[in-house]
């Protein structure tokens, strides 16, 4: 175990990821109108979810973890990527980036 | 001592970011604070002993994801004052999902306990401090040893990606000049090129013209041939959906 992590111990590398995935949880739900800042939130969510498995990995020694992190953020930058670039195009054709404008599969 | 004083002032400033991310008005804002907030993540990866980890946030996240978001904001002309409208309809409904997250947590966290056995390590204490590698070093034995299908997806799922978002916002421009190269190909040596045999005593004007046309050219001259426009195209169709609306 790393001695700096052994200083520290797992329990507040979980707090620190179960705020920052409350957080995220929130802002989705605090900014339905604004689709950045749900993407944004997004990113902290997966941020939370690095974080433990960081902690873990230090934990019980095994670089798995980390491994999977690295996973994790390739997976999270895809997905900026993609989510950005379809707003992107959905304000060029419709002008705005309502969430609530976005219905026309809605029957 | 001093360890945990810096890992709480990491976490305590990475906390107040994301919560900065959420609640402030104007969303260039919301990107600065979380690229502060991956600092400070990168921070806490160092303090975890995941050093290759640390420099990959901070080169990916703040290097490439948080700009791609600042450059978004930035060129979308929005209007941030209509987004916050609901801010205040939505708050008690985050509050309490958020709060039975929260307290769901708290729960988990209170009656969990690891497994008194360890399982065998999978990587077998590769990447220890003082052991034979370093974290780097072990990374890149374990994702090019055990895990390399999964390395290898993930390059596909990049390139998928890349393709993806080049495909959504390659516009093509109706007024731009491409190279047609069917057309540059169908073009016969008679379309383009007029042997004249002048008589002597007259110049070149006088049969057409070379490079300036003389000013009774257009009279003269026969249409399609060199300066001179041919019959005029009908106008194109226009195939550009205006509007998807149906009425």
């Amino acid at each position: 175990m790393n001695d700096a992590f052994a200083q520290i111990g797992l329990g507040p590398f979980l707090t620190v990821g179960a705020a920052l995935l409350v957080l995220g949880v929130f802002g989705i739900f605090l900014n339905r109108k604004n689709i950045i800042i749900i993407m944004m939130s997004m990113e902290l969510i997966l941020l939370a979810a690095n974080i433990n498995l960081v902690a873990f990995s230090a934990a019980l020694g095994d670089l798995s973890g980390q491994v999977l992190t690295v996973f994790v953020l390739t997976i999270a930058a895809a997905e900026a990527a993609i989510g950005l670039a379809i707003l992107t195009v959905y304000f060029r054709n419709r002008g705005s980036i309502q969430v609530e404008d976005v219905a026309l599969m809605k029957g | 001592m001093m360890i945990q004083l810096v890992f709480y002032v990491f976490a305590a400033v990475l906390i107040a970011s994301s919560a900065m991310v959420i609640f402030a008005k104007n969303p260039v804002h919301s990107v600065l604070f979380l690229i502060l907030g991956f600092f400070n993540a990168a921070g806490l990866f160092l303090l975890a002993g995941a050093e290759f980890l640390a420099m990959i946030l901070v080169i990916v996240y703040v290097g490439a994801v948080a700009v791609l978001f600042l450059f978004v904001v930035m060129m979308l002309d929005i209007d941030f004052a209509r987004m916050r409208e609901g801010l205040q309809r939505y708050a008690p409904l985050g509050a309490a999902v958020g709060g039975v997250l929260f307290a769901e947590l708290a729960m988990a966290a209170a009656h969990w306990a690891s497994s008194p056995v360890m399982p065998e390590p999978i990587t077998g204490g590769l990447g220890q401090p003082g052991g034979p590698m370093t974290n780097t070093a072990a990374l890149g034995t374990l994702l090019y040893t055990h895990y390399i299908l999964l390395f290898q997806a993930c390059g596909l799922v990049l390139l998928v990606a890349m393709i993806g978002a080049i495909t959504l916002t390659l516009r093509e421009k109706p007024t731009g000049r491409r190279q047609v190269i069917g057309k540059q190909h169908e073009r016969m040596r008679a379309d383009t090129l007029e042997m004249l045999t002048l008589p002597l005593g007259f110049g070149i004007d006088a049969n057409g013209g070379f490079l300036r046309p003389a000013k009774g050219y257009y009279d003269t001259a026969v249409p399609g041939s060199y300066g001179v426009p041919a019959a005029p195209e009908p106008p194109r169709e226009e195939v550009r959906k205006v509007d998807g609306d149906a009425p």
